[in-house]
Parts: C-alpha cells; sequence; structure tokens
C-alpha cells in the first residue's frame, strides 16, 4: 500500500491544532466565560478573522524553542566556564547590565503574568493560542536573563535582589507603572499597549542597537539571550500588528479608541525608553549607534512606514510623534545627567565620560552636546578633579504619569523644563510634558494613586527619611559598594587587578559631599 | 514617503544562507553588517524563498526555521510552505 | 473620562497632605539652572517661615552650583503654581498661599547657568 507522505499544509496544520480544537460552549453562556472581553468597548463580530500569519502550532513551537534553549544554555556554559566577564569592554559597561536586570528583566515577568490573564479572556482561539505562546516566550526571557547575568552577579556588585529592587527603588517604578497600567487595563488595551506600542513600535531600540552594542563590548552572554529572545520577538511584533488591524478591521466604532490608546502607550513607552537612550550613547564603551540614529532608523523610518500603512483603517500617528522626535537629541545626555547627580540612591554607578566619549557625542550631536550639555559635564569632572564629586542632595520632583524625574525640556527649547500641573478635585498634581498630562487627563482615577517614590518616603512608608537609610534599608542596596561614583569604586577596582592595572585614587567613590 | 520592508538576522552560519538567499531574490534589497547582526531592508517588500534557500544551503529548509535566528522584522508577515513575504501594502 | 472597569471604580489620591504627618511637599525649580535635573521636592512645616524656608532649605540645596552666591532670593523673580508672587519672608508658607504641593518657580535675571548653558 502506498503510504502518503505529503505533510499537511501550514495552513491547514494551523486548523486543526489551533481552531478545531476549540469548541462552542453548551450550557455556560460565552458571556459568562469571557466576562472581559466587552467592557473596554471594543466590538468583535467575528473572531474567525483573526489571523496569525507565523501559524505556528504548539508541536513545532516546542521543536523550535527547544533549540533555542540548547544553543544558549551552551552559550552560558562556555560564556562561565572561560570567565567571560573578564573579557568584555570595560567595567562600566556591567552598570547597564544592572539596569537591565533589575529594570527589565522583572518586565519579562510582567509580561508573562499579562499576557497569561488576556490569554483566558478572548473568546477567539487563534488569539488565545498566541497569547499562552508569547506568555511561555516571556518566562523564558526572564529566567535566561537571571541565568545570563547570574555570572557577573559573582563578580560585580549591584546585581544581588533585583526583583525586591525592583519593586522599591525609585527609578525602577517608572518600569513598574508602566508595566503595571498596562496589567490592569482591560485585555484588548493590554494588547495593544505591549503587543503594539511596546514591541512593534519601540522594543526594537532596546533589544537590536543596544544588543549589537552588548556584543560590540564583548558580552556574549548578553546578546546571546537578547538576540534569543528577539527571535520570539518576530513572532510578538507580527502579534503586535495583526491584532491592531484585526481590531480595526471588526467595526469601525473601534477605531477612536484604539487611536487613543496608541497616543497613550506610545508616549509611555517612549518616556520608558529615555533610560535606553542614555544606556546607548553613555554606558556602552565601544559605541555602535547613537541612540538618535536608532530612532531614526527604528522609530522615524520604521514606524513612519507602519502609520503609512495603517492610515487605511483612519489611524494616525501618535499623537506626541514630532515632541518624541525633537527629544531624541536630548534625552539620553538629560537622563544620564540625572543618574550622575542622583547615584547615591541606585544600584549602579556612573561617570563622566572620557573626552574621547564626549567628542564622539559633539560629532553624534552637533547641534546640541556641545551647546548644552558638554558644558555641565565638563563642570562636573573639574569638581571631581578637585575631590568634590556632585551629587544632588535634595530628591527631585516626579511626573505624576511616567514617574521619570520632571526633567525633560521644552521641545523647541532645551533651557526650559517642560513641567505642566493642573488641579483635579482640589489636588494639584504635576507632569513632565504635555504627552502625560493627556494621559492624566483622560483617566485621573487611574494615576491619582500613583505610587510615587519621593512621595512615599517623604509619608514615611520607607523606612527611614534620609537617603542613606532608605537605601540601605528599604532598597537592599549595599551603600558605598553598589552606588556612587564609578570611579574608584569596588567594581572599578576589582576591574583594575583583573587588567593588572594600577587603582588611581584621585578621584574616589564617595566624595565629601555625597549624602 | 519611503516605506522599507526589513528583516534583521543574529550573524551566524546559518543566517548567512538566508541572507545570500534573500540577497539573490531581492536584487533592490540593501544588506547591512552590524555588530552580530545582519539587516536587510527593500522598499516595500522583501521576499525569502524556500527554494533558493534550500540551493544555498545545500539541505532541505522549512521557512519555519527563519524563527531560529531571525531578530527582528518590519513589514506585514505573508507566511506559507515556499514563502516567507514581509510587505507594506499601503 | 472615568476609567473603564469591570466593577465600580473607586480609588482615593495618594498623596494628600493628611498623609505627609503635618508637614507639606513644595517644590522649587530655579529657571536656567539645569544642572538640578528637575525641581527640587522638599519636604517643609507648613508654619515655616518663608525666610526660614530660604536659609534653611533653599540655600543648602542649591549651594553647589556657581552662581548660587549670587542669587538674592528677595530681588528675583517668583512664579507661585504659574502665577506673579511677591514673597513676604516672616509670613508662614501656607499663610501666604504656598500649601501642599505648590511649585515656586525662581528666576534669577542675569544669572543663565553654568557657561550661560542654562545648566
Amino acid at each position: 500500500m502506498a503510504t502518503n507522505k505529503k505533510k499537511l499544509s501550514l495552513k491547514d496544520k494551523y486548523q486543526y491544532l489551533t481552531r478545531d480544537m476549540a469548541w462552542e460552549p453548551s450550557y455556560q453562556s460565552k458571556k459568562d466565560i469571557f466576562p472581559q472581553e466587552d467592557f473596554e468597548g471594543i466590538k468583535i463580530t467575528d473572531w474567525d478573522k483573526w489571523e496569525d500569519p507565523f501559524r505556528l502550532t504548539m508541536d513545532a513551537y516546542w521543536k523550535y524553542q527547544a533549540e533555542k534553549e540548547k544553543k544558549l544554555y551552551a552559550i552560558f556554559d562556555a560564556f562561565a566556564q572561560n570567565n567571560g566577564h573578564q573579557n568584555i569592554s570595560d567595567a562600566r559597561y556591567v552598570n547597564a547590565l544592572k539596569l537591565f536586570l533589575t529594570g527589565v528583566s522583572p518586565l519579562e515577568y510582567g509580561a508573562f503574568q499579562g499576557y497569561s490573564r488576556v490569554g483566558r479572556q478572548f473568546s477567539g482561539a487563534g488569539a488565545r493560542t498566541a497569547c499562552q505562546m508569547q506568555a511561555i516566550d516571556e518566562l523564558r526571557h526572564v529566567q535566561t536573563q537571571i541565568h545570563a547575568m547570574s555570572h557577573y552577579n559573582k563578580h560585580f556588585n549591584g546585581l544581588h535582589d533585583f526583583a525586591h529592587m525592583h519593586d522599591r527603588i525609585w527609578f525602577l517604578s517608572v518600569p513598574k507603572s508602566f508595566f503595571d497600567d498596562a496589567r490592569s487595563a482591560g485585555p484588548f488595551e493590554f494588547l495593544t499597549a505591549i503587543s503594539f506600542s511596546f514591541e512593534y513600535v519601540l522594543t526594537n531600540l532596546l533589544f537590536v542597537p543596544f544588543m549589537s552594542g552588548a556584543a560590540y563590548n564583548g558580552d556574549m552572554a548578553t546578546v546571546t539571550f537578547g538576540f534569543s529572545a528577539q527571535s520570539d520577538e518576530a513572532r510578538h511584533m507580527t502579534l503586535g500588528l495583526e491584532v491592531i488591524k484585526f481590531m480595526l478591521e471588526q467595526h469601525e466604532d473601534n477605531v477612536p479608541i484604539i487611536q487613543h490608546w496608541i497616543d497613550k502607550w506610545f508616549w509611555r513607552g517612549y518616556r520608558l525608553l529615555s533610560l535606553v537612550s542614555m544606556m546607548m550613547d553613555y554606558m556602552l564603551p565601544n559605541k555602535v549607534m547613537s541612540w538618535k540614529d536608532a530612532w531614526e532608523v527604528y522609530y522615524e523610518q520604521n514606524g513612519g512606514a507602519l502609520f503609512k500603512d495603517l492610515e487605511r483603517y483612519g489611524i494616525r500617528p501618535p499623537k506626541y510623534q514630532d515632541e518624541a522626535n525633537k527629544g531624541k537629541e536630548h534625552i539620553s545626555h538629560q537622563l544620564w545627567a540625572t543618574f550622575y547627580q542622583y547615584c547615591q540612591a541606585t544600584n549602579f554607578h556612573t561617570w563622566i565620560p572620557s573626552e574621547e566619549e564626549m567628542n564622539w557625542l559633539s560629532e553624534q550631536y552637533p547641534d546640541t552636546f556641545d551647546q548644552y550639555y558638554r558644558p555641565r559635564f565638563e563642570h562636573w569632572q573639574a569638581l571631581q578633579e578637585k575631590g568634590e564629586r556632585f551629587y544632588n542632595n535634595t530628591l527631585p520632583q516626579l511626573c505624576q504619569v511616567c514617574q521619570v524625574p520632571a526633567l525633560f525640556t521644552e521641545p523647541d527649547d532645551p533651557t526650559k523644563l517642560s513641567h505642566r500641573s493642573l488641579e483635579h478635585e482640589g489636588e494639584r498634581y504635576h507632569f513632565c510634558s504635555d504627552g502625560c498630562c493627556d494621559i492624566f487627563k483622560y483617566e485621573p482615577d487611574k494615576y491619582i494613586q500613583a505610587w510615587l517614590p519621593v512621595h512615599q518616603i517623604y509619608q514615611g512608608n520607607c523606612e527611614g527619611a534620609d537617603v542613606e537609610t532608605v537605601v540601605t534599608k528599604y532598597y537592599h542596596i549595599d551603600a558605598g559598594r553598589d552606588n556612587f561614583e564609578y570611579l574608584g569604586s569596588p567594581d572599578h577596582k576589582r576591574w583594575q587587578a583583573i587588567k593588572g592595572q594600577k587603582p588611581d585614587e584621585s578621584q574616589a567613590a564617595k566624595p565629601k559631599n555625597a549624602a | 514617503m519611503s516605506q522599507l520592508a526589513f528583516i534583521v538576522f543574529q550573524d551566524n552560519d546559518n543566517a548567512r544562507y538566508i541572507v545570500e538567499a534573500i540577497a539573490q531574490d531581492n536584487p533592490h534589497a540593501e544588506v547591512q553588517h552590524q555588530p552580530a547582526l545582519i539587516r536587510i531592508q527593500a522598499e516595500k517588500r522583501l521576499v525569502i524563498n524556500r527554494a533558493t534557500v534550500e540551493e544555498k544551503i545545500g539541505r532541505e529548509w522549512d521557512v519555519q526555521e527563519m524563527l531560529l535566528d531571525v531578530i527582528s522584522i518590519g513589514g506585514n508577515v505573508d507566511e506559507d510552505e515556499d514563502h516567507f513575504i514581509l510587505e507594506w501594502k499601503n | 473620562m472615568s476609567v473603564k472597569a469591570i466593577s465600580d471604580y473607586i480609588t482615593q489620591p495618594k498623596d494628600t497632605v493628611a498623609n505627609f504627618n503635618g508637614m507639606q511637599v513644595v517644590y522649587v525649580y530655579w529657571v536656567k539652572h539645569l544642572m538640578y535635573c528637575s525641581p527640587f521636592a522638599f519636604l517643609v512645616s507648613p508654619d515655616m517661615t518663608l525666610a526660614g524656608f530660604f536659609a534653611e532649605v533653599l540655600r543648602p540645596a542649591i549651594k553647589d552650583h556657581p552662581d548660587s552666591t549670587r542669587v538674592n532670593f528677595m530681588e528675583a523673580q517668583w512664579l507661585l503654581n504659574g502665577q506673579a508672587f511677591s514673597p513676604t519672608p516672616e509670613v508662614a508658607l501656607l499663610a501666604q498661599g504656598i500649601d501642599h504641593k505648590s511649585m515656586l518657580t525662581l528666576t534669577t535675571p542675569g544669572l543663565s547657568g553654568i557657561n550661560g548653558c542654562a545648566s
């Protein structure tokens, strides 16, 4: 008997193993089974129109994921066995990993929880399957990131308690509150926030140029987990685009709701990525690409193509896109200056860029760096050389929405903060920008509850009234080891020992005026 | 305005054959090498043909194998047994 | 707009003055001195005089800036929550309208930061 060896077509296989695994409920109403599908106002008339262009089924998913994991862990082993941390460009680089582990990895876990939840809430089987795979991917990402960085934790400070720190440290409330905002929204807003605005529109900026930078700085472990995670991301991005198109095609009433979510989540994501801007421009000793160039390629060019494609549904580019495009000249410098003056309260070190690095910044930012930012850094450098390293000993005003200190400047005037404020039900609220102020105005009840770290310290909820007590007892930062200036830090000394260099004590870590 | 479809691969042994196949089948594409990655971009449309990849790599190749080496994409995805297409339609 | 929710959405603002144990928050933004990256947030008593606030709180906060010794708070231009404001040194903060989460904007004509670059 002749056997038919012909495989099922991808399309048929996907149909059998995904859609056909679902069933119509007989003794419960759909509304009771999927109670969160309607309340946001999104109208779905036909879930069968949901497209998964990868048509990935669970059997193929496990096969490819297993192969990725084998490759990844072989490299982790090789990296650890060969003391890969000794081959990075410079130990300053590790500070970017500290920020990554405390700021980004817990978001992967948040995404795992988020997709597990919303995957349960859709009555369409295609959407449930896609969310389930993504939930598993996100769990894999947080695990592989922790494994990759556990090697660095053996050799450098500040990596020892990332989950605790994520929940408590002031600047980590920026990523934490971003994800909490998304996870506390309905399932369709969550997908628009994370799958579309974050994954499709913005994460390339973190995972592509930054990871290429990790490679260029000799960090084999990080580039490998980064790219392994990002290989899942191609699927996530596709889901992000498909979910937007699907919602827009289902009903015209969905268009204004989605436009509002795109406006909101583009701005929320842009503010979150300001942390990445300084990682790229200031924390990679070997430079690959400036933040500005990355923004041009991965937002202006790619986002331009994307939003042109979505025009046919009546969607326009995000409301504050022009402000964000202007910000590419400024935000990395503004963020680094902020962390330079507040690193008595961070789990990582900061420093003044070297002369060579400042020249690179001048070349990359010919219209802004020398005019607005170099004088600030050179002033601080001169103080540091006199043994008076500058720290700002007063806590900053935080934006009520993004929770970043209100440090951003007017789009057309980099000498002036773009501070906004308003009164709501007798209380005054402060914002970093029109973008964040708009988000508040739309849903004030959500943001009046914001857990703002500075106010929490002042209310006495953080185990102490002075910075050192809060940092040590509440944040679990090992004061004098994890925080303060890089030059003269234990990490710096250890690196000098690895490289057989003599320690230079002239610009020591804990100067006179530190808190 | 220009609308670039793009795909980014890890710079590894597998991906190099895929990149060769893409370059051959998409003469309008530009290939950029950056640390650890290869980015290919082209106006509006990029296609990966299974047949061309198999010819380059010298074995049977499943289109979904690209999931192992891809880092990022830009464009609407259309995939079947023989092709992987990225395209901006508007 | 109200929050779209699956049940009644009842919330409380987290930072009302009642939560600050008799104290209040006051912000100060020193225009064209972005070496201090953002407005300062101070925890102060509403009964503190403005003179006390200047001497004991604001002066130490800006002491590391090279322009700081040339700042005369009484001759500077002030805004309180965006409105023109004339400080009265011997009056308490709250008594002259500087209430919880107020922002004072300080402009010091002639002083424009490090090398004049607004830093």
